[in-house]
């Protein structure tokens, strides 16, 4: 069967659709210019389970849990479930921690960078030239033979474990629901204030994490591999996605009156443009070592890549160190902690890069 | 003679990497790329294409598939 989601009209489509569906999530109730953003809402459910305490970013977002499910449904209902793994996985859950910690001092993944310009927020174009720096210097890497090496297919069941956990999130969530005004229920921790307290109603951010989960699976929908195959192929197809992406959500957020232009006083955002390039710049290059956006990892972790799901436990463990030793950012900037980890963590990056080499591959 | 790139077990963009160096280094002629995902499958044909190469078959097998592509 001719695969409609795979081809130039289908990504467009299904970046279309996505951009739409982020700007109305912002209008039934997340926090502005963040309808979807895997690294916040990563962040967000490594709060809900108490692994940091930051008050203010603690909640379950059902949207990833969706978006893993719904790439689960399609990968079975078209039979391209594969359960593989081992391809490197301490290597991929470092990256996963980098890629946090990068996209936390920026304030965001390359899919909220998308979003907060078509909000108008003119600092993400700072966050998005770092995005392309970082994944331009990790195709550096690729062309000089960049690889973390084979996977091998394995148990089906391997395959299941990370659609089981975020089952498993899912299930506490319906038993310790949201108590108004308390920060706790049960289980969970949930923000009273901030932006971890603003959320379209749980029915809505699960449908719509379940739709995008298996659009964005057949169609590999992939924000890093737009601007890589970009860059190291000179190939536009899921570039097109991005592009359209941006406009959707553009128009709908003008038509929701959601668009306002300008540097200062944008939600959830500082004006520190030199930290906005490099947190996205780290977090690129991390994007690209691992071959794939933070939500890229999420669809791959639904359809039985171990080694997706191994990167995106190192994304929700990254959040968590970054809010336990203070080192993402805050609408008042950066800190100093932050700065030392960034820098760290490029050193990390670029060492992986230079070092993991497969020629055998 | 057909030259085999295998490419299975290999994640994004490794297999289209390989593919566009074999390309490169035969110009012409008949390549045989293995992979093992949909995804691998559809990058590779859609790189084969955009280098002016065509996809002669596409033979799904245990591991996953086999691509034949030429010039």
């Amino acid at each position: 069967m001719k695969n409609f989601l795979a081809t130039r009209w289908g990504i467009i489509a299904v970046g279309g659709f996505i951009g739409i569906l982020a700007s109305l999530l912002q209008y039934w109730g997340n926090p502005a210019n963040m309808g979807i953003c895997v690294a916040c809402m990563e962040r967000d459910i490594a709060g809900a389970l108490g692994l940091h305490r930051a008050a203010v970013v603690q909640y379950m977002r059902p949207e990833i849990i969706g978006f893993v499910l719904g790439s689960f449904a399609a990968a079975y209902l078209f039979k391209e479930f594969r359960s593989r793994l081992g391809s490197a996985p301490i290597v991929r859950f470092v990256l996963g921690v980098f890629a946090m910690i990068g996209a936390l001092i920026f304030l965001g993944c390359p899919w909220r960078a998308l979003l907060r310009l078509a909000g108008g927020d003119l600092n993400a174009i700072l966050g998005l030239a770092g995005l392309a720096v970082g994944i331009w210097i990790g195709t550096l890497f690729l062309r000089n033979g960049y690889n973390l090496g084979r996977t091998h297919k394995t148990h089906t069941s391997a395959g299941w474990i990370m659609p089981l956990i975020m089952l498993g999130f899912l299930v506490i969530m319906l038993f310790n629901p949201q108590i108004s005004g308390e920060n706790q229920s049960g289980l969970l921790f949930y923000s009273v204030e901030g932006p971890g307290s603003m959320h379209a109603p749980l029915i809505v951010s699960l449908v719509a994490g379940l739709l995008v989960g298996f659009l964005a699976q057949k169609s590999r929908f992939c924000t890093m591999g737009a601007i890589r195959d970009l860059i190291l192929f000179k190939q536009t197809h899921l570039f097109g996605g991005l592009v359209a992406l941006v406009i959707t959500a553009f128009l709908a957020n003008l038509v929701l009156g959601q668009f306002n232009a300008g540097f200062v006083g944008q939600p959830v955002a500082h004006n520190m443009h030199f930290w906005n390039f490099a947190g996205m710049g780290l977090a690129g290059l991390a994007f690209a070592l691992a071959g794939g956006c933070p939500g890229r990892q999420l669809f791959l972790s639904g359809e039985g890549d171990g080694d997706a799901s191994v990167f995106v436990i190192g994304m929700i463990v990254g959040a968590a160190i970054a809010h336990n030793f203070g080192l993402a950012s805050s609408p008042a900037g950066v800190t100093t902690a932050g700065i030392g980890a960034l820098i760290v963590g490029v050193i990390v990056c670029i060492t992986i890069g230079l070092t993991m080499k497969d020629k055998a591959a | 003679m057909s030259n085999v790139v295998d490419a299975r077990g290999l994640s994004c963009p490794q297999p289209v990497i390989m593919t566009v160096d074999e390309i490169k280094k035969m110009e012409q002629g008949e390549i045989t790329v293995l992979v093992d995902t949909d995804t691998a499958k559809e990058n590779v044909s859609r790189a084969a294409k955009s280098k002016g190469w065509s996809v002669l078959e596409i033979n799904p097998d245990e591991e996953g598939y086999k691509i034949r592509i030429g010039k």
